[in-house]
């Protein structure tokens, strides 16, 4: 059985405990990293981080990228969408068509 | 023209031409390979942009009344009523197959049944903004699971695309024009030996006849 994460300030993911997600409160990129790195080893199927955090650790995030587990996912924390979401989304249209051609329009 | 470093000789052109073969027979499934994975992957990232806008939406709803809660409640008190949750959620991930790429997919089950357990604690001393915060977040879940499931699958295929794409091309743009090439090399250095071949038994035709013909003068 796999479970599901949730890395971000404490604020943002507070209440991610109630629906059954294992929180990880950090308050720093470096923090996010170090437990980034310590639960992607772990039983942990989709971790999701909070963009505030995730947009410093653009590296570490891309290692797993390759890897079938855990998927990382950012999702917008209590400040608001950064948009890297949908940035993550649209590298991997670039990567696979060599062109954007979903967010043209933007 | 770009030839490879062979001996001209009639064993190495049918091995040649065997490899030639094989690489067009490759070419050929690959790009089928690569056309179809790209059909898939266009399809999959439309939806995914989609869920994505949709699921940051239902987010940022959570997140507002998560910070009224906040606002309302002192931090202690919100922090002691989500301490304990009632609520498990446990992942299963099986792994579907698209054109020989594993991406997984996820199947949740929660460790209760009852609607009512996402609130581990008693409404009497919390605001109502927190209930809502948690209800919203309760129907995020499921969109938020196949977000995951879908964005690793996106991001699963545009690798395998990407690979494809370039062993497409190292056919096309190199491996095959060499070995036509180098097919060709081979063909005319035998042709032009067989002429070579031909003058010089003429010439010692016309030699021979020459003595001949001395001899019998």
């Amino acid at each position: 059985m796999y479970k599901i994460g949730v890395i971000g300030d404490k604020d943002s993911i507070m209440g991610f405990k109630a629906v059954g997600i294992s929180t990880f409160p950090v308050s720093t990129p470096l923090e996010a990293q170090e437990t980034l790195e310590k639960i992607a080893d772990d039983e942990y199927a989709v971790v999701y981080i909070t963009e505030q955090m995730a947009k410093d650790i653009v590296s570490t995030i891309e290692q797993y990228s390759e890897r079938r587990f855990p998927a990382i996912i950012p999702i917008p924390g209590n400040a608001g969408s950064l948009g890297i979401g949908v940035q993550g989304v649209k590298k991997s249209v670039e990567r696979a068509v060599g062109a954007d051609i979903l967010f043209k329009d933007e | 023209m770009a030839v490879m470093r062979v001996n001209p000789t009639r064993m190495e052109l049918t091995r040649l031409k065997k490899r030639l073969k094989v690489a067009r027979r490759g070419h050929k499934l690959l790009k089928d390979k690569r056309d179809e994975l790209m059909k898939k992957f266009l399809d999959l990232v439309r939806k995914n942009k989609e869920l994505r806008e949709k699921v940051e939406d239902m987010l940022m709803k959570v997140h507002e009344n998560f910070l009224i809660a906040r606002a309302v409640m002192s931090s202690e008190s919100l922090e002691g009523a989500l301490m304990f949750p009632k609520q498990g959620i446990s992942l299963d991930v099986s792994t579907q197959n698209i054109m020989s790429v594993d991406v997984p997919v996820l199947d949740y089950k929660m460790s209760s049944s009852e609607e009512s357990d996402i609130y581990p604690y008693g409404f009497a001393t919390t605001s109502g903004e927190l209930d809502s915060a948690i209800g919203t977040l309760a129907e995020v879940l499921p969109a938020i699971l196949e977000l995951a499931q879908m964005e690793k699958s996106s991001q699963l295929l545009a690798q395998e695309i990407e690979k494809t794409r370039r062993r497409v091309n190292a056919l096309e743009y190199v491996l095959i024009p060499q070995l036509t090439d180098t097919i060709k090399y081979i063909t005319m250095k035998l042709e032009e030996n067989e002429r070579g071949n031909l003058t010089r038994l003429m010439k010692v035709k016309d030699m021979m006849l020459e003595e001949a013909r001395k001899a019998a003068h």
